[in-house]
């Protein structure tokens, strides 16, 4: 395949807490993202997915790794030089409205970006706004309105378009779809996807909701506590996992069909706390197929097929428990 | 032209009555003191004398100008002056000049014509250091010459308290935009960049803060001497710290904000994500403390004149009237008056920024 995208390499983030320790949000992520492509990433909360995305849009600055993006190394530039980047890579965050600035209108909203980046005309950037406006499903006459005027799908429409309308070539989406009803939601990935089609434009899929994700990912990375557990092809890692705690993620999807009983392959215990840094597999306290070497070495990804990657080193052990 | 945003807020203020109705009282009252030389001062608005207008309020006339004797400026009060204009300038006005006022109504003196000079004066022919002409001890009570009676320096209350109130609410819209500029702008810059830079500055606040501003105020004053515009200095460099605290607060929140995190993703300078992007969502915190800040600048310079340490002592000051209120509790109508001016100035003024906060608030829904 062509040169990826996007492609993160060892990427690593701590915050440091107010009595000094370390709280390690993201360790160790590695992954690419091609053109065109949607990489779903899941995980439960607090296991550091949206620090991935907002270390790749430099919103934090990441402590160690690479992120290369069309060829560049992002993390080594400073905010001057990172500005003309600004509009190839855009966000689209969880809550609709309050990734709205309450005070500006929906069409001044959707313009800054242009006012920022291009050199348009007034009337150009108006024709590229109304036209927006138009794909991403919205009437004309919000442009007047504020963001609190308007419907919660209605506002992330609203970010999707001012996410697009420089022409990104990389979207980073943080759980767009976990504040919206379910009819909402499979409207905006329909959406999502067809903008996908006609842009080109890799996606980074950031969700902890299983259907979003099996409905909008070409691939899906799997994190957990910090570090990416495993990752594949959509289809592959959705049925036939190569890492416990995949399994236990996808086992705890609940299905609306009382034939369908809920699985009851689960983990032991809590997510554990990602404060300080231990030396093991972070999933070695709750793990029903941990072996002793478990405790004593951080696992890396490691290909365990096509495609797919592994930080479990006892895998095929999954299939007799299962 | 306003926009559709500033329209919808004016239409919020103007459904609250009350608020609507201050800002009108308020306005006036203001706007007429704005003119206080016209209400009350000791020089005529316009002179008719030999057939030309004089201006007394914006020129200096020397007496000799109306045929008296004096080089310096014409005292427009004294009877000589009064009948030297009244009578085009007769030598007799000099000797007696309310016998020939008199005898000059029918515009025939000594049976020849005289050029007849008129004087319009304003409302109340005293400004606010004038000393009044009347018999008896001071303070004088109220009558229909002195509306408000006099002060125990014989001035007339009412003069003062016109040109006092002037003073006051320019003194205090002064000291309250400057302070108010300089807090937004700290407090602005400390809560989005927070860290290292909030720390130092939050520590430098508290030290600020701690000083006894009293004493700097006395000290200054007795090496620099008095003057409306070191007190307004003083005042200003003591009292930005009032709105530092919740415009950092506020910005703190905001600065984790998604929008925020949106217009950084889009490269939207610092500059313009904190005075466009988030200053507007902190302005409703900032203008419920307006008012506060207004009423206590009111009340600090009333107290500091109270106390003789505010403006120049000839200066029309509130404080002061206040302070000879308790000196003379014989004379009621001192005391009474400061107490309405003070209470009608701050009541107005809390209900004007109770509405405009109102107005200001995106979320709060209007009937």
């Amino acid at each position: 395949m062509s040169e990826p995208l996007l492609q993160v390499d060892d990427l690593r983030k701590a915050f440091v807490l107010h009595d000094g320790r370390k709280l390690h949000a993201v360790r160790n992520v590695s992954f690419v993202l091609h053109r065109g492509e949607t990489l779903g990433l899941v995980g439960e909360s607090g296991s550091g997915k949206s620090t991935v995305g907002r270390c790749i849009l430099k919103l934090q600055q990441p402590d160690g790794g690479r992120i290369w993006f069309d060829g560049s190394d992002l993390t080594a530039l400073g905010p001057k030089q990172m500005l003309p980047y600004r509009p190839r890579i855009q966000i689209v965050f969880q809550d609709p409205f309050s990734s709205l600035n309450a005070h500006m209108r929906i069409h001044d909203i959707i313009t800054e970006p242009l006012r920022l980046h291009t050199k348009l005309t007034r009337n150009q950037q108006e024709a590229r706004v109304a036209g927006m406006i138009e794909r991403v499903g919205l009437d004309q006459s919000v442009s007047r309105y504020f963001p609190g005027d308007i419907t919660a799908s209605e506002q992330q429409r609203v970010g999707i378009a001012r996410a697009f309308i420089c022409e990104p070539q990389c979207v980073v989406l943080d759980e767009p779809t976990s504040a919206l009803d379910p009819r909402a939601r499979s409207n905006l990935l329909a959406l999502l996807s067809e903008l996908q089609l006609e842009t080109g434009a890799g996606y980074l899929f950031i969700s902890h909701d299983m259907n979003s994700i099996a409905k909008i990912s070409d691939r899906i990375a799997v994190m957990y506590l910090g570090s990416l557990v495993e990752s594949g092809p959509a289809q592959a890692v959705l049925t036939n996992q190569k890492h416990p705690y995949s399994m236990a993620l996808l086992s705890s999807v609940l299905y609306p069909d009382p034939a369908r009983p809920p699985h009851s392959y689960g983990l032991e215990g809590e997510i554990p706390s990602a404060i300080g840094v231990r030396d093991e597999c972070p999933l070695v306290g709750r793990c029903p197929i941990r072996q002793p070497d478990c405790a004593s070495e951080y696992p890396l990804l490691r290909t365990v097929g096509p495609g797919r990657q592994s930080a479990c080193r006892y895998h095929e052990r999954l299939g007799s428990i299962s | 032209m306003l926009s559709t945003l500033n329209q919808r807020r004016w239409r919020n203020f103007r459904n609250n009555r009350r608020a609507h109705w201050s800002l009108w009282i308020f306005g006036i009252l203001f706007g007429l003191s704005l003119f206080a030389e016209f209400l009350a001062y000791d020089k005529p608005i316009l002179i008719r004398y030999k057939d030309s207008f004089y201006t007394p309020i914006w020129n200096d006339y020397p007496e000799t100008e109306f045929g008296g004797e004096f080089e310096t400026e014409a005292v427009y009060r004294d009877p000589e002056v009064k009948c030297l204009i009244a009578t085009g300038g007769l030598e007799g006005c000099l000797d007696d000049p309310e016998q020939l006022i008199a005898d000059s109504r029918d515009g025939i003196v000594n049976g020849d014509p005289i050029n007849r000079g008129w004087a319009l004066w304003p409302l109340i022919p005293y400004s606010f250091d004038t000393p009044v002409d009347r018999p008896g001890a001071a303070p004088l009570p109220p009558n229909s010459e002195n509306w408000l009676g006099t002060d125990d320096t014989k001035r007339d209350v009412l003069a003062r308290v016109i040109h006092g109130f002037r003073l006051s609410v320019a003194f205090t819209l002064i000291v309250t935009g400057a302070a108010s500029l300089i807090g937004i702008v700290a407090g602005a810059i400390q809560g989005y960049f927070g860290g290292w830079l909030d720390l130092f500055f939050q520590r430098f606040i508290e030290i600020w803060t701690a000083t006894p501003f009293l004493y700097v105020i006395i000290i200054m004053f007795a090496i620099l001497g008095r003057s409306f515009w070191l007190l307004v200095f003083l005042l200003v460099i003591f009292s930005w710290t009032a709105l530092v605290g919740v415009v950092r607060a506020e910005f703190l929140r905001a600065r984790n904000l998604e929008y925020v995190r949106a217009a950084k993703a889009l490269g939207v300078g610092n500059m313009t994500i904190m005075f466009r992007h988030m200053l507007p969502n902190a302005m409703v915190a900032t203008l419920t403390l307006l008012p506060f800040i207004i009423t206590g600048t009111i009340g600090t310079l009333a107290s500091l004149d109270y106390l003789g340490f505010g403006l120049p002592s000839s200066a029309p000051s509130l404080g002061e009237l206040t302070l000879q209120a308790k000196e003379n509790l014989q004379a009621p109508w001192l005391a009474f008056t400061a107490f309405f001016t003070f209470a009608i100035m701050l009541s107005l003024l809390v209900f004007v920024f109770e509405g405009v906060r109102d107005a200001f608030d995106p979320r709060k829904t209007f009937a």
